[in-house]
């Protein structure tokens, strides 16, 4: 018979190892998925894997579409680290897209270069402001930050609604709920010649390297990974929950605002009521695979992201809907909170022995 | 505002604020043995479109809300044995759930969007639906609207009067203990999950069999969310559930029949539609600025997970 036994120390490498099981996992239950709905599972596999790495355009799509989930992810690991849950980044980016088309449309006529750094601040500005919400209510009233953050999605997306069907629809716009197309003042330089891929990789590099400054380097940044291990001895010691909280929603908040101004500035060049495709729950999932690590953080936004272009092209060859890719997301972190029972105990064969 | 005006928004908060009792009285089931759920909005989307798809293929609602039912129930396991049997983390479990229920209802569902279902009549109940102003509005009801009211008693009953519902709060306080004196723990919480995740299908497939009958992706709204504050709201009591869920209906309602009046106010819809979300904050933050009643009330190893090292 298998049994777990509880392992005396927790193991760092099955940590590493895990996310990696629940790739291969979730890889396996999508050959199974294609498969139980009589569809070829290695075409099925062709189409998710091999478009995005096909050539260079595929590859520059990839880093294009985990641009924002680096970005969220980064954030938000700063507040899981210390146990703060701002589940609310997809509401942030949204709120990160509305500052930065303000920005756009303010200056549409504009050619100056203090456009975009402009569109940068307002971004980051207004979703960590969003963010600020759940943080002066948990901090001021105790109220549960992962509702009221969520609560706050709903109001972000009806909020954007309002904006281009309302004061912001383009006049040309064929009553299409969007905004005019943004200057050229206020677009992402692009990175490569003949690919999308803009700048914004670039801002979520940096945020990669502040992210693991902060966390790793800073004082700050160890009082909170101590908060979140060990909440009694952060306590002991002094640490203020109120800080971290701030801290963690802010960070968050910024750092999704950043993403969404990023999607706005960079491939879609306007405000639409469908800018975020899911990329701030999307970017939970990052956070955790990863490990709140950067570098893992990093790895598992391309994982992701080929996900998200997997989704896509199933849909346009295979006629299946794209929400396929949200299944496969869900799965994967099933997978790894399922693998991760590894970290802590270790799987034997045979009866206990007293 | 005149009678019959009266009857019609009761009636309608009435039957806005059912999936949130059924859904939310599951969810504190849940909490009181101790486990805290997140995914319940993945699970009344699955709920939601199971009962849809079946009621559009065999013809029967009944049929419909039994697949809701199950399909809450089957999502749940999954939940369930994460954060039971495996001990992960229930707070990233459950957001997994409502993420992966989520995009399931929305990958299954795709087919049915844009189909309506027949409504399903309502069940008059003779002589006391004619008292006036409520009659019409309270006993002239769908039939789920009192299954609400039964197993809001049946949940009161279970938990205060019966002894299976003291283990299972006992569990909830102290699962240690109650394993000590001989209780399967994780039995019992694998029970009360399965029990949520079958209330969360059941109010997802009131929402698409009963409410509004059809199938669009994103229709839960957030009502899986809702109920979960309801809970923290009622400070895990079952009549706070009930006045609190009919509260929320009632706000539900009240920005519908502005939006439809035609009364001639600047102020936009997605403005009003943003109301209920706004109240659930509100709400929250009243409840929670308490921390007596808070710590008081839920349940001691709320989240925390347990298992007997047998």
């Amino acid at each position: 018979m298998l049994r777990l036994e509880p392992r005396a120390q927790a193991s760092r490498l099955m940590s590493y190892l895990s996310p990696l099981l629940a790739a291969v996992l979730t890889l396996v239950a999508g050959l199974a998925v294609f498969a139980a709905l009589g569809k070829d599972p290695l075409e099925g596999l062709r189409l998710f894997l091999g478009y995005p790495l096909k050539d260079l355009y595929g590859i520059s799509e990839l880093l294009l579409k985990a641009t924002p989930l680096m970005l969220c992810a980064i954030g938000l690991a700063v507040g899981f680290r210390a146990n703060v849950w701002n589940i609310g980044a997809e509401g942030q980016f949204m709120l990160g897209a509305v500052g930065a088309t303000g920005v756009a449309l303010y200056f549409h006529e504009s050619e100056s270069a203090l456009v975009l750094p402009l569109m940068v601040l307002a971004g980051a500005t207004a979703g960590a402001a969003w963010a600020a919400i759940p943080a002066l209510l948990k901090t001021r009233f105790n109220a549960n930050e992962i509702l009221v953050s969520l609560m706050l999605v709903y109001v972000a997306q009806l909020f954007v609604s309002w904006l281009v069907f309302g004061p912001w629809k383009d006049p040309e716009g064929f009553n299409f709920p969007q905004t005019a197309m943004f200057g050229n003042a206020a677009l992402m330089p692009v990175l490569l010649e003949g690919t999308r891929l803009h700048f914004g990789l670039v801002l979520a590099i940096v945020a990669l390297i502040a992210g693991h400054v902060f966390m790793n380097r800073s004082y700050t940044g160890f009082k909170m990974r101590v908060a979140g291990e060990a909440g009694e001895a952060a306590r002991y010691a002094g640490f203020s929950a109120r800080r971290m909280i701030w801290i963690g929603l802010l960070t968050g908040g910024a750092a999704a605002g950043l993403a969404g101004m990023s999607e706005v500035a960079g491939p879609m060049g306007q405000l639409t009521d469908k800018v975020s495709l899911g990329y701030g729950f999307a970017a939970i999932i990052v956070a955790f695979v990863g490990r709140l690590h950067p570098l893992g953080i990093a790895l598992a936004s391309l994982l992701m992201a080929l996900l998200y272009i997997g989704g896509e092209q199933v849909q346009q060859y295979m006629n299946l809907p794209s929400s396929i890719s949200l299944v496969f997301q869900g799965l994967l972190l099933f997978f790894l909170l399922g693998a991760d029972v590894f970290i802590h105990y270790r799987l034997r064969f045979g009866r206990a022995t007293a | 505002m005149d009678a019959s005006l009266f009857t019609s928004m009761l009636f309608a908060t009435v039957v806005a604020g059912t999936p949130l009792i059924i859904v939310a009285l599951g969810l504190l089931v849940n909490e009181k043995a101790g486990v805290l759920n997140l995914g319940a909005e993945g699970m009344m989307a699955m709920g939601a479109v199971a009962a849809f798809a079946v009621t559009h293929h065999s013809g029967s609602p009944w049929l419909g809300v039994l697949a809701g039912i199950l399909a809450g129930a089957a999502v749940s396991v999954l939940f369930g044995f994460l954060v039971l049997t495996l001990q992960a983390n229930q707070v990233a479990s459950g957001l997994a759930l409502a993420i992966f229920g989520v995009g399931l209802s929305a990958f299954i569902g795709k087919p049915y969007e844009s189909i309506a279902l027949p409504a399903v009549p309502a069940i008059r109940i003779p002589f006391i639906a004619d008292i006036p102003l409520i009659g019409e509005a309270l006993y002239n009801q769908q039939a789920l609207v009192y299954l609400s009211w039964a197993l809001f008693w049946s949940v009161v009953w279970f938990l205060y009067r019966s002894r299976a519902g003291l283990v299972l709060r006992a569990v909830g306080e102290s699962p240690a203990s109650a394993h000590a004196i001989g209780h399967p723990v994780l039995r019992i919480r694998y029970l009360a999950v399965l029990f949520g995740g079958a209330m969360a299908g059941l109010g997802g497939a009131f929402l698409s069999v009963f409410y509004t009958p059809m199938w669009v992706e994103g229709m839960v709204a957030g009502r899986g969310w809702i109920a979960l504050a309801l809970v923290v709201f009622a400070t895990w009591r079952p009549l706070r559930v009930m006045v609190g869920a009919y509260l929320f209906g009632g706000v539900m309602i009240t920005q519908l029949f502005i939006q439809g009046s035609g009364l001639q106010i600047d102020f936009p819809s997605q403005f009003l539609s943003s109301l209920p979300y706004w109240a659930t904050i509100v709400v929250l933050v009243a409840i929670s600025r308490n921390a007596n009643a808070i710590r008081l009330n839920s349940p001691i190893s709320l989240g925390k997970p347990y298992r007997p090292d047998a």
